[in-house]
């Protein structure tokens, strides 16, 4: 089994990194220093981390603020409480504004496990997304989370970057280049599209390994950029493969599901399954618990891209 | 008082009073506007641009200027008509106020509005984007201070008072709030909707240095904005008693006028009644 890396690791040695090279990059974070692995940066920046205490609507508005004032802040807090209690600050004052600002949800989707729904954020995709100029990341691994963080540094805006803090392996090699709003091809296969974001791109890349097995070819993408979605990859996509099946760590309204599902029936349809949280609030268990209950294991995911092949072969 | 200071005082009475008249012509010509909180709020903004803030509209993004933050984002009506004045756009596109692909929204837009230093709207925002440029102008050293104009109905939105407490708790001495207290809000008077009152203690219990001054007074408001009397170390309150309506006696303290749009008649008789004051 290969080496297994939290991803918050990564964010907060590239956000130190980040913030050497810039001056104006702050942290705003709402008593999350520890949940947000930012103990470090405190350490080396003392001045530069704004802690607002337990208050995110205050946080959000406090970011903006110091974008106005000329600073870069990069607001870290954990995803369900930043995004649900902060959703029209994150509208108004960043989005609207065109504020630069970077958000970055921890411990996002089911990574709570245990604690319940009330700290899982299986909506933060589809809230985000839904919002004019805001710029939507879901790293899948530690090497694209520190790229994505120095990406967001750089270029000027309103961003969302979801982060977790579920073990992943690094699924891409070590000269990989993530650019915002392109796709990254992880396998070919003509047969069927594995379309993941996040935790999920490793488990379809052990999904295409099984289907192999099979005798079917798939394509793996890592959909890192939900917006702006990079339609071009969608299409091309659907031309080669003809099925797509997405899997997010999210629920299966209005996430990367939805947004693919939006490219394809308008441009190049084809069957789709959309793998995720079914519209439900998950039960108790630990993280890979529900990911095995919702079917969003190697296997789940081959079973549903066996299932599409079949029912398209019957149409 | 040196004669300095009262013709001072009195050109911006006169601006005020000239704000008002353009600000009802533009509401009456829109068919929208909320002129009960412009007319309310109109003398504080007068005397922050035209005598305290520290602002060049031919620079409106210069790093060093001092930052206003309208909270209470539907008085926008009077904030295009100060700013305009002030140089930032010309007074000529007040006409095209909510008009289709003005840049004039109900509710100020800082993307497309120069002089815009917050797009507000929804109540609660300001206050906390207040104490972030607060607190970067304190991590660059840089004296340049912070004003926010809340609405008093506003403070009903918790959020406020998250921004407070990080205010004081940072002890943001170059941050302002100025609480536009005209006792009424949209359906009526904010201590028959929910009980504001006793406001002053509040923020002083949140950790505030605190002052009253009647909101339509020049002399006091100047010396509040301007003096150099604040305790140290504290965000400042400026809680600055007015009217809604304040300059047209038939709006002045109704609920009715929140955002009622004047008649042609009405619009008649305000102007009229604005401009002997002016004479008088």
């Amino acid at each position: 089994m290969s080496q297994l890396y939290d991803c918050r690791d990564a964010f907060a040695q590239a956000l130190e990194e980040a913030a050497r090279n810039d001056p104006r990059i702050v942290v705003v974070i709402n008593d999350s220093l520890g949940s947000s692995k930012l103990k470090g940066f405190k350490t080396a920046f003392p001045q530069r981390l704004v802690n607002v205490g337990i208050a995110e609507q205050n946080m959000v508005g406090v970011a903006a603020g110091l974008a106005n004032g000329g600073k870069i802040p990069f607001v870290s807090g954990a995803s369900p409480f930043l995004t649900a209690r902060a959703l029209e600050q994150i509208k108004v004052d960043l989005a609207y504004s065109q504020a630069n600002v970077k958000l970055c949800g921890m411990s996002s989707g089911l990574a709570y496990g245990e604690l319940g729904p009330t700290h899982h954020s299986i909506e933060d995709l589809a809230w985000t997304r839904a919002i004019a100029n805001l710029t939507v990341i879901v790293p899948a691994d530690p090497l694209e989370t520190a790229q994505a963080i120095h990406e967001a540094a750089r270029v000027s805006g309103p961003f969302f970057l979801r982060i977790s803090r579920m073990p992943v392996p690094q699924v891409h090699p070590a000269d990989y280049r993530f650019r915002i709003g392109k796709a990254s091809w992880l396998r070919q296969g003509s047969d069927v599209a594995l379309i993941a974001t996040g935790v999920m791109v490793a488990r379809a890349l052990e999904a295409a390994a099984l289907l192999a097995n099979d005798g079917i070819e798939a394509t793996v993408i890592n959909m890192a950029t939900i917006r702006p979605l990079d339609r071009e990859t969608v299409i091309e996509v659907a031309r080669r493969t003809g099925a797509i099946v997405t899997v997010e760590e999210h629920t299966i309204y209005g996430g990367l599901g939805g947004a693919i599902a939006e490219v394809v029936v308008t441009t190049y349809p084809v069957p789709m399954r959309i793998l995720g949280v079914p519209g439900v609030f998950a039960p108790t268990g630990s993280p890979e618990y529900l990911l095995e209950h919702f079917g969003l294991t190697p296997a789940g995911i081959r079973a549903a891209a066996l299932e599409l092949l079949k029912a398209r072969a019957q149409q | 008082m040196t004669q300095e200071r009262e013709d001072q005082l009195t050109a911006l009475r006169k601006k005020a009073n000239l704000l008002r008249q353009r600000d009802l012509v533009m509401i009456q010509r829109a068919g929208m506007g909320h002129i009960g909180g412009d007319f309310s709020a109109l003398d504080i903004l007068v005397t922050l641009y035209f005598a305290v803030l520290r602002v060049d509209p031919q620079h409106p993004d210069a790093p060093d200027r001092d930052r206003f933050i309208l909270s209470k984002g539907h008085c926008a009506g009077a904030l295009y008509n100060t700013i305009a004045e002030a140089g930032f756009f010309p007074t000529s596109e007040l006409e095209t106020f909510m008009k289709p692909l003005s840049r004039l929204n109900g509710h100020p837009d800082r993307t497309k509005v120069p002089g815009v230093e917050a797009s507000t709207g929804p109540l609660g925002h300001g206050l906390s984007i207040g104490v972030g440029a607060a607190l970067a102008a304190r991590l660059d050293g840089a004296s340049w201070r912070t004003y926010v104009l809340t609405g008093d109905g506003e403070l009903q939105e918790g959020s406020n008072w998250e921004a407070a407490m990080a205010a004081a708790h940072y002890g943001l001495d170059n941050l302002t709030v100025i609480v536009d207290r005209n006792r009424l809000q949209q359906g009526a008077p904010t201590e028959d909707t929910i009980r504001l009152e006793p406001l002053a203690d509040k923020w002083r219990a949140f950790g505030w240095a605190v002052r009253e001054v009647d909101g339509h007074d020049y002399a006091a408001l100047l010396q509040a904005l301007q003096g150099e009397h604040w305790e140290p170390g504290r965000p400042r309150c400026l809680i600055a008693y007015t009217h809604k309506g304040q300059g047209v006696s038939f709006m002045c303290d109704n609920v009715d006028w929140h955002h009622r749009v004047p008649t042609p008649e009405e619009a008649e008789r305000a102007l009229q009644e604005l401009q002997e004051a002016v004479r008088g």
